[in-house]
């Protein structure tokens, strides 16, 4: 397959996937649609990390380095999220 | 991936000294994905403390034009990954033109980003310019401040990636970056604008589409 072909097919993957996520806005609600929206967004993100950021060509030390972005960002939010969450169980402030 | 061109000092090899190129703009690259995932967090808080609210503030964006912006960045997107491909190729003239097509999408998105601002400051739905007796409510106000502040701060990533792309044509129509020796510039410009894309691929959904 040429190259040209591959980044073709891969913004035709990302389009599909924007039409998908406008759709899932219509039909989901609530926690199904936060992981539904950030599911697709997660796969739009390794198509255009994979593909036009060139990780697909790259060695490991590169690849791991874009991971670990991902992971301190995961670990930014989860901890954040650890205490807003078990806020209202500790009968502390709640709004 | 190997590739032509000279090896510079301290390195031995060339594709040691394109994996330390690379490194260099990954590493600078997830500081700028700290950068707006502080953000980011920010706007999951008022929606696990504010569900419903949020959702009537998202409910009132402009989620068309949201969407056809993401359009236009992701085709944007691929023009820098062709305009990548070509340079490798040494196709100076090609790679200008795929870089220009792909700046021009960029001013596209500035254009929609400044006529969806206008639309906003209509509906009363702007901070800062706005008058906040307008807003339904301190929450609305304060998501709507989370979504200036980031869309604003991406919007400055664009109109720093056009001015980028723009001078990166200049310089390979004028033959002041030759390739494919200095191809690694074609591929940091692309990474930063690719990166930018990411950015709103995520900013998209969380600020337009909460539900």
């Amino acid at each position: 397959m040429s190259a040209t072909r591959t980044l073709v097919l891969a913004w035709s993957a990302l389009m599909c996937l924007l039409f998908a996520t406008v759709g899932a806005s219509f039909v989901l609600t609530g926690p199904w649609s936060i992981v539904t929206s950030l599911a697709i967004a997660l796969a739009k993100a390794a198509l255009i990390f994979w593909f036009f950021m060139h990780l697909r060509e790259e060695a490991g030390l590169v690849r791991l380095v874009a991971i670990g972005a991902g992971a301190w960002l995961l670990i930014l939010i989860l901890l954040s999220m650890t205490d807003y969450a078990t806020r209202p169980a500790l009968g502390g402030m709640t709004n | 991936m190997a590739e032509p061109g000279f090896v510079r000092e301290p390195f031995r090899e060339i594709r040691q000294q394109h994996e330390a190129d690379m490194l260099g703009m990954y590493i600078f690259l997830a500081t700028e994905i700290m950068l707006f995932g502080g953000l980011f967090a920010a706007i999951f808080v008022v929606r696990v403390l504010h569900p419903i609210e949020v959702v009537e503030a998202s409910r009132r964006l402009h989620y068309f034009i949201g969407a056809i912006n993401t359009g236009i960045l992701l085709s944007s997107s691929l023009a820098v990954a062709l305009a990548v491909q070509a340079a490798r190729a040494a196709l100076a003239r090609r790679a200008a033109l795929f870089l220009v097509a792909a700046a021009a999408l960029g001013v596209a998105f500035l254009g929609l980003k400044a006529l969806e601002y206008s639309k906003e400051y209509d509906e009363g739905l702007l901070p800062v310019f706005s008058d906040p007796g307008r807003f339904s409510g301190p929450v609305e106000h304060l998501f709507m401040n989370l979504y200036l502040i980031s869309t604003g701060l991406h919007a400055i990533h664009v109109t720093i990636g056009v001015l980028l792309l723009g001078g990166l044509a200049l310089r390979l129509t004028g033959g002041a970056l030759r390739l494919p020796d200095r191809v690694i510039v074609v591929e940091a410009c692309g990474l930063y604008w690719h990166l930018v894309d990411v950015i709103w691929v995520f900013l998209y959904p969380v600020l337009y589409l909460a539900r």
